[in-house]
């Protein structure tokens, strides 16, 4: 393996630099003891943590968007699972159609699909709600729940399964006892890459979240617009950690290198 | 399962799809093609929307110059900023495959991490980097001599895009690597051993075959940068208008939903015709590559 030349190494660290400059620029203003957003140059203090407790309106706004990423990304492989199996096993009229069906979420700018869903939901009499909110994430992390659970399908080994029908079992206890567990490290890593796309959305959530309803992201987004101070970035600080958390897990279990991977082929 | 079980089992398919197909025609098609239809329709500050059929807001798209100008801007800062990850993150994504396993490893973990935390969190990041004259960016730019006077980041078209190409630089970095991992290493050291120089190598060898993700890149890029709402709308303030938040006003403040329905459409139509026409210039110019 040839090696990096100096000035390729210089440019690697400036770019690395700039890559985690802004993460790390609010997770340290996040500390400042000041009543203004400065970077702490006279010691760390957890005061804009604590200020969080006076704005019930993030924590509601937390807990919102923990229950929504974690509801939602459990729907969509509820429908999701099957639709990868049978696209994983059967070559079928109108399979690549369906497939990109299914991955279409990805291709559609949330803008639009925002504008879409408040349309329908407040024609639907749903506006606001909590229940549209879940349907609309539903549909983003699907293309992230399908793609996970459908990459475990495909290299799954099937002599397995068909020992387990040759000694008998069938249908429902067939998929609970085998192809569940052999494909649940994927059905696992999908769960939570598609919390994580929930859990961050902002574009198509701000179109949908009534005051009760309001997503953190959203939450964060509509105080940024009135005024940037101390409080929103220990918010953020709390955000990056909750993710940071996510990231570490899907690592574990999974690889992240495959995740992403998985992730980027599907912007196309 | 047989081969006769599996050919009796025609059917399996598509009852095993069947939840997800009504679920994405049921939320997805329809609600899209409501708002097509929305675009179409009358609205007024005292009568709300009137379903009627009139080319009214279609019109106004057309003709106000207002609208031309904003459809540059935001197919202009898409533009520069695929540019810039284009430019950056292609050598970063060569650099870093010909680091050590270990370190390679670590660095991509901290360039793609970024991909899964908030964007509202890291375009924070970067208002606060810029924050108005005496902002971070501008001391450290100046003190390194760069430039004289600071500029203005915030409320300005240059800090969109600084600020999108660092949300959308792991796209184009994770496209590139993806390239570079189909790429034969001999290659390089053959072209060495016949007496190319590095300039040669990587003008004659390593380019060539990298295009086709430095391509693909570019249209997830791009079209996510037209489309972004978030940071235009932090860094950009509430009169540097894009299309997303020119959208999200018409359907919120002006609460002239038709219009914003409109503008919707004609955004989603462009970059469909974007994306499908340059995918299909690339796999055309480059088929080799993808056999």
């Amino acid at each position: 393996m040839s090696r990096n030349g100096p000035l390729a190494l210089i440019f690697h660290t400036i770019f690395v630099v700039v890559m985690v400059a802004p993460i790390a620029v609010v997770c340290l203003v996040a500390f400042t003891p000041e009543g203004f957003l400065s970077l702490p140059t006279n010691g760390f203090s957890l005061r804009w943590f604590r200020a969080i407790a006076n704005y019930p309106e993030f924590i509601h706004a937390f807990w919102v968007s923990l229950g929504l990423g974690a509801l939602s990304s459990f729907v969509a492989l509820l429908f999701a699972v099957p639709a990868a199996l049978a696209i994983a096993r059967y070559r079928f009229r109108g399979r690549d159609a369906l497939a990109a069906l299914f991955l279409s979420p990805l291709m559609i700018p949330h803008v639009v699909l925002g504008i879409a869903f408040l349309r329908f939901f407040t024609s639907a009499g749903l506006g606001g709600s909590f229940a549209a909110l879940i349907i609309a994430h539903v549909i983003i992390v699907f293309p992230f729940a399908l793609r996970l659970t459908l990459a475990a399908a495909t290299g799954m080994d099937r002599t397995v399964e068909m020992a387990a029908v040759s000694l008998g079992a069938g249908g429902w206890t067939l998929f609970r006892r085998v192809t569940l567990p052999l494909i649940l490290p994927g059905v696992i890593s999908g769960w939570a890459l598609a919390f994580i796309q929930s859990f961050d959305d902002l574009t198509m959530t701000v179109f949908l979240a009534a005051p009760g309803t309001e997503t953190l992201p959203v939450r964060m987004f509509l105080y940024i617009q009135d005024n940037i101070d101390p409080l929103v970035t220990s918010v953020s600080a709390c955000v990056i950690a909750v993710t940071m958390t996510a990231l570490i897990l899907l690592d574990r279990f999974y690889g992240l290198d495959r995740v992403l991977a998985g992730k980027g082929d599907t912007g196309r | 399962m047989s081969m006769a079980a599996e050919e009796r089992n025609i059917r399996a398919p598509w009852a095993l799809t069947a939840p997800a197909l009504m679920l994405f025609v049921g939320v997805l098609l329809i609600p899209l093609a409501m708002t097509v239809m929305l675009s179409f329709h009358d609205w007024g500050q005292y009568k709300g929307i009137e379903p009627v059929f009139i080319l009214k807001n279609w019109h106004e798209i057309a003709t106000d110059p207002y609208y031309a100008e904003m459809f540059w801007r935001t197919f202009r800062i898409a533009i520069l900023t695929t540019l810039l990850t284009a430019l950056l993150g292609a050598p970063e994504a060569y650099i870093l495959n010909r680091m050590d396993g270990r370190w390679k490893s670590f660095f991509l973990l901290v360039i793609l991490g970024p991909l899964l935390i908030s964007v509202v969190a890291r375009t924070l990041g970067w208002a606060l980097l810029f924050g108005g004259n005496n902002g971070l960016v501008n001391k450290l730019l100046m003190s390194l001599g760069v430039m004289r006077s600071p500029i203005p980041f915030m409320f300005t078209e240059t800090g969109m895009v600084v600020a999108l190409a660092h949300v959308m630089m792991p796209f184009m970095v994770l496209s590139v690597w993806a390239a570079l991992q189909r790429l034969d290493p001999q290659i390089e050291n053959a072209a060495m051993s016949l007496g190319a120089g590095p300039v040669t190598i990587i003008r004659r060898i390593i380019m060539p075959q990298i295009m086709p993700g430095v391509l693909s890149g570019a249209i997830i890029v791009f079209s996510l940068s037209a489309s972004a709402f978030a940071t235009p709308a932090i860094i950009g303030g509430r009169r540097l208008k894009v299309a997303a938040t020119l959208a999200y006003d018409e359907f919120l403040n002006t609460l002239n939903w038709p219009l914003g329905a409109a503008v919707a459409t004609l955004l989603l139509v462009a970059l469909v015709l974007i994306v499908v026409g340059s995918n299909a210039l690339i796999e055309r110019r480059y088929a080799e590559v993808f056999r």
